[in-house]
């Protein structure tokens, strides 16, 4: 590992500034990704600027939304009571994420900027366009069975990427049409979060629409009525401890059998949390049944293309929402 | 560098030199965690980064308090391992992802591979040395025994201090349960059968963990 310069200020404007005036410094919280990118030398900072000394960290309730601090560990906000009473489909994600160990470590500020787990842009051995820019795309022609079926760039797909977004948080997140507040020398700003994460274009090596300085406050989750019929479906390789094959997160609020308002979005299947409106649209006024759920989630695929290795999400995707939605409506 | 040697003081002794020590050590200890960043000012120079550059952190492992100088790059299993030869705590994968480096900090589970030891300061460490009571094993290392909960030993730490933690956290009410919660632990010898009835063994025992 590359030697840095460690510094953990407890002043906010100090640890902006400290990473405003070097292009080669980084914010640090929980490490969990990016001491991991660190030792594999895909970053190499040359300055670290430890957040933990920032009073990032509250969980409260404001008029209109609840707001988590971006220094909440995943594990405290899981399992914090005013979470479990006005948003438990974002208990459920962050439950579904990583490990016991991970979530205690992992951050929501974090959570939200974690880089994608493809193994093209952790292996330096292949080219890379989110890992170096113009190199090209290992994925593409590679072994792209975890890969993107949505949101693909439409210019020259040699220069784009196929990685998808990692979050389990982040879909929920997508789903409950939730703020973030980031602050940056400029001051702050608030971005919505269909507006935070970017597709890949031609500059997949950007995650997000957020300034280099700029740093992640908090997120704003505004009250909604899906306190009840709300489902985080993940199906993954292995039971648990898994990065998402396909993921769902699915809310309804439901009046005598008739679905008033629905949310859903979709995981492990684009470079951002994948949002579906057309669905949604399509189950308000709608009885609750599974051929309801069906013609729902034959909305979502249309826009769907496949690689030689993720066809299965062709199939996993619209059974995955029909099953969640189900869930989420108990219904059996 | 010898302003702040690597130190050690142990509250337990009673030995009027090593008092006088640990009285020094401890005052200089109280004074760093009301300023801890004064403390770390040596690293926020602007100056050009030499690699033999050591920043100095206090921090109790174990519950004895230290005063190292550490490279800045160093995570904190390999200050276990490395310079406190404390190789109970193992490098499996050292990338997150099989859980045989967890350590408690603070009381919580970590995975001590993806923390920087440098980002620790002030806080307390519990390794798997620490479980123990002297001779007399922790209840769930008694268990793992009884159950036969290890093969080759290579993950059994860190899975003896994420059982600790499973069960204090609330989730080792049933195999399933466990098998969720202790889902960050890898064991190439297949011995998850019988990690589950061990920990689950001591839960419905009620021995304080």
């Amino acid at each position: 590992m590359k030697p840095f310069q460690y510094i953990r200020p407890t002043r906010l404007k100090d640890a902006i500034e400290a990473v405003a005036s070097n292009p080669n410094a980084r914010y640090i919280a929980g490490g969990t990704n990016l001491i991991d990118l660190m030792k594999r030398g895909i970053v190499s900072p040359e300055k670290l600027v430890d957040i933990n000394g920032l009073p990032l960290k509250k969980i409260e309730k404001k008029t209109g939304f609840l707001r988590i601090g971006a220094l909440a560990l995943n594990s405290e906000v899981a399992q914090h009571r005013l979470v479990l009473e006005n948003h438990p489909l974002l208990a459920q994600a962050l439950n579904a994420g990583a490990s016991g160990q991970l979530r205690n470590m992992a951050t929501v500020g974090g959570n939200i900027l974690q880089r994608t787990r493809c193994p093209y842009f952790y292996d330096p051995v292949f080219p890379c366009n989110k890992r170096k820019p113009g190199t090209g795309c290992g994925a593409l022609e590679g072994i792209n069975r975890t890969h993107a079926i949505f949101g693909l760039s439409e210019n020259d797909p040699a220069q784009s990427c196929i990685a998808v977004h990692p979050s389990d948080f982040c879909v929920a997140l997508s789903a409950l049409d939730a703020t973030v507040l980031v602050v940056g020398t400029k001051g702050e700003r608030r971005i919505a979060f269909g507006d935070f994460h970017r597709l890949p274009g031609n500059s997949p090596d950007l995650d997000a629409n957020l300034e280099k300085d700029e740093l992640i406050l908090a997120v704003e989750i505004p009250d909604a009525v899906f306190t009840k019929h709300v489902h985080y479906l993940k199906i993954r390789d292995r039971a648990s401890y898994a990065f998402a094959l396909v993921s769902v997160a699915a809310a309804l609020d439901l009046e005598n059998n008739r679905i008033k308002a629905a949310r859903l979005a979709l995981g492990g299947v684009a470079h951002k949390p994948w949002r579906l409106f057309e669905a949604e649209k399509a189950l308000v006024g709608q009885p609750v049944s599974e051929t309801t759920f069906q013609k729902a989630a034959e909305l979502a695929m249309p826009s769907a293309k496949a690689f030689a290795h993720n066809a299965y999400k062709l199939k996993l995707v619209p059974n995955a929402i029909v099953q969640a939605l189900k869930s989420a409506a108990a219904l059996v | 560098m010898d302003e702040f040697p690597d130190g050690v003081s142990r509250p337990g002794d009673d030995h009027q030199e090593d008092r006088r020590f640990f009285l020094k050590q401890s005052l200089a200890i109280a004074g760093l965690t009301f300023a801890p960043v004064s403390f770390l000012q040596a690293a926020e120079l602007d100056t050009p980064i030499d690699p033999a550059d050591k920043v100095k952190i206090a921090l109790t492992i174990n519950g004895t308090q230290r005063r190292l100088s550490i490279d800045p790059r160093s995570t904190l299993l390999d200050l276990l391992r490395e310079q406190l030869g404390l190789t109970g705590t193992k490098k499996g994968c050292d990338f997150g992802q099989c859980g045989a480096c967890t350590v408690h900090i603070d009381g919580q589970r970590t995975l001590s591979c993806l923390s920087f030891a440098v980002m620790q300061q002030g806080r307390k460490i519990t390794t798997v040395e620490g479980l123990s009571n002297g001779t007399q094993l922790h209840p769930l290392q008694e268990a793992f025994i009884k159950h036969d909960g290890f093969q080759c030993g290579y993950c059994t730490p860190g899975q003896l201090m994420s059982a600790v933690s499973c069960i204090r956290e609330g989730h080792a009410s049933s195999e399933a349960e466990i098998q969720e919660y202790m889902s960050g632990n890898l064991c190439r010898c297949g011995a998850y059968p019988n990690i589950v009835k061990a920990i689950l063994d001591v839960k419905t025992g009620g021995d304080p963990v």
